[in-house]
């Protein structure tokens, strides 16, 4: 019987995995600043002293600022989830609040030619690699069903 | 203010793929430049060099591991690292020690073996290490990021493919009797449209190869060169000075989105600095010299990838912004073009990147156009020159000399 392994996300503290997961951010508790991924030291506004920063949900949503692909497999630590390897599109999402820009993969099966500045695109949580004890997870682009 | 520093003498190996110790590059570098500036090794007051991080404990010390090469000699001894910047920023310390008076001669250098492919973060699980963190989770390559900025240069200014190519074309002209260029070969414009796609909209010949290679300069102070009479009368060679040397960092909240970052600072609270993360290191060069961009006549800018050398047409001011596919297009960058001429050396485009050499390798190309003797390559009577360059985790670095 095939067992099941567990599904865990890659990087601990970075994002949830419900069916609206959202990337976590930190949220300087004394100016508001917000960053991503979450900070462990402190503000980042140099006019800021607060080392106390909270957890921050950020904006699921956004638009495409830039986009590339990948036509060659990067280097390890990049593991390729399919071998032989099919290039992936990276895409730099500009979020609808928090006044940001995040880079994630565009969701598998995405193709650099149905991308465009400016498409509208959510957070949704995919497979990155498997290990022998379990299933890594990561946060992905894919375009707004009514975009 | 104090006294510029002078460079005395500059030295530069090829730039190539030999795979041989990166030390052997560095002596070579460090005696060539020795020689050019008729300096003995044992009269030089403070060695920097440019540290290498894919050359083990050697490449960590290589200051101290020229020295030794070359013979310890009781110098002071410093290495410095800073990405892409490293280079830059041993000047930068060298420079500094001249200015402050606690050296009148000292030799920089820089030197790396570089491995094939894609430039990679080191080995080992490093979940706390963003350049290891932007490969595991994302597979953002180096390339990854130039195509993101090209891309942004498409929609914004509506650049072409065809402009990115014009860049390598130019670039591959300038480097053809460049003795130490790497690539020596005029590439057409098609030639780089039909190269595979690495990272689109970028071809392969759109992005510069990793290379070995070494660059070397001997610095002084005003007074050490006047006692040593190095002057245009009685060497033939004009003086060039260090004008200024700027490394600074982003100022927040930096709306770049810079290697190795996952993310850009927010800007929803506090609003972004009057000048982005490339137009400061820039400005801030340019404020030291007390000079400004019309003054400039040659230039050496980063050229990761050809889009990128557009970025720098506007970051350093030799045009307004969204101009750059302009100026590629008549040729103004070009030697013989209007413009300032830009990378006469054939830039990363004939070079290939050697991290802790390159910034060096620039202020090299630099020397050798305001001294008159950049064969084959020669922006006629330069007397002012800017090198520009971005690395990783916020370091970028510019250097301006003059005659």
């Amino acid at each position: 019987m095939p067992v099941t392994k567990p599904a865990v996300p890659a990087v601990a503290g970075w994002f949830t995995t419900d069916d609206q997961p959202v990337l976590l951010g930190s949220r300087c508790v004394a100016c508001g600043v917000v960053a991503f991924p979450p900070r462990s030291a402190g503000c980042p506004n140099p006019h800021c002293r607060s080392t106390d920063v909270a957890r921050h949900a950020l904006a699921r949503t956004g638009r495409v600022w830039s986009f590339t692909d990948a036509r060659y497999q990067p280097p390890p630590p990049y593991v390729s989830p399919s071998d032989p390897y099919r290039p992936f599109v990276l895409a730099a999402v500009e979020l609808d609040a928090d006044g940001l820009i995040v880079l994630g993969q565009m969701v598998d099966g995405a193709v650099a030619d149905d991308v465009y500045v400016g498409l509208p695109v959510e957070l949704v949580i995919e497979p990155l690699l498997e290990t022998d004890e379990a299933v890594q997870l990561v946060w992905k682009w894919r375009p707004t069903p009514d975009a | 203010m104090p006294d510029d520093a002078v460079v005395l003498g500059v030295g530069m190996t090829a730039w190539g793929k030999w795979g041989r110790p990166f030390v052997d590059y560095g002596t070579a570098a460090a005696r060539e430049a020795l020689d050019d500036a008729g300096v003995d090794w044992a009269d030089v007051d403070l060695i920097v060099g440019g540290e290498t991080v894919r050359n083990g404990y050697a490449g960590y010390v290589a200051g101290s591991t020229v020295a030794a090469a070359l013979g310890f000699n009781g110098a002071q001894v410093a290495t410095v690292y800073g990405a892409c910047a490293s280079g830059a920023m041993a000047i930068d310390h060298g420079r500094a020690h001249i200015m402050a008076g606690l050296a009148d001669v000292v030799l920089v250098v820089g030197a790396d073996t570089t491995p094939k492919g894609f430039l990679a973060p080191n080995a080992g699980e490093r979940p706390d290490d963003p350049d290891w963190l932007r490969f595991r989770l994302l597979g953002a390559t180096n390339p990854a990021y130039f195509g993101l900025y090209a891309r942004r240069r498409m929609h914004l200014y509506g650049a072409t493919e065809s402009d990115f190519a014009k860049v390598k074309v130019k670039n591959s002209r300038h480097g053809v009797d460049n003795p130490r260029a790497r690539y020596r070969k005029e590439v057409a414009e098609e030639e780089v449209l039909a190269s595979p796609i690495v990272a689109s909209p970028l071809h392969l010949l759109d992005i510069c190869a990793t290379s070995d290679g070494a660059a070397a300069v001997v610095l002084c102070s005003a007074d050490y060169a006047a006692r040593r009479v190095v002057t245009e009368a009685t060497t033939g060679r004009p003086a060039v000075r260090i004008a200024a040397v700027s490394t600074v960092t982003p100022a927040f909240p930096d709306t770049g989105l810079g290697l190795p970052d996952i993310a850009t600072d927010s800007t929803a609270v506090v609003p972004p600095p009057p000048r982005s993360f490339r137009d400061s290191i820039a400005h801030a060069a340019y404020e030291q010299a007390g000079i400004g961009p019309e003054d400039v006549d040659v230039a050496e800018v980063y050229d990761l990838s050809t889009a990128l050398e557009l970025d720098w047409y506007e970051n350093l001011g030799l045009c307004p912004t969204g101009d750059a596919e302009d100026l590629i297009r008549r040729g103004a960058t070009a030697l013989g073009g209007d413009a300032a001429t830009v990378n006469p050396s054939g830039g990363l485009a004939c070079f290939g990147e050697a991290v802790p050499a390159q910034a060096i390798a620039q202020v090299c190309e630099l020397v050798w156009q305001l001294r008159g003797d950049a064969l084959g390559r020669q922006r006629a009577g330069a007397r002012v020159g800017i090198s520009a360059n971005q690395g990783l985790f916020g370091h970028g670095s510019s250097v301006i000399v003059v005659r």
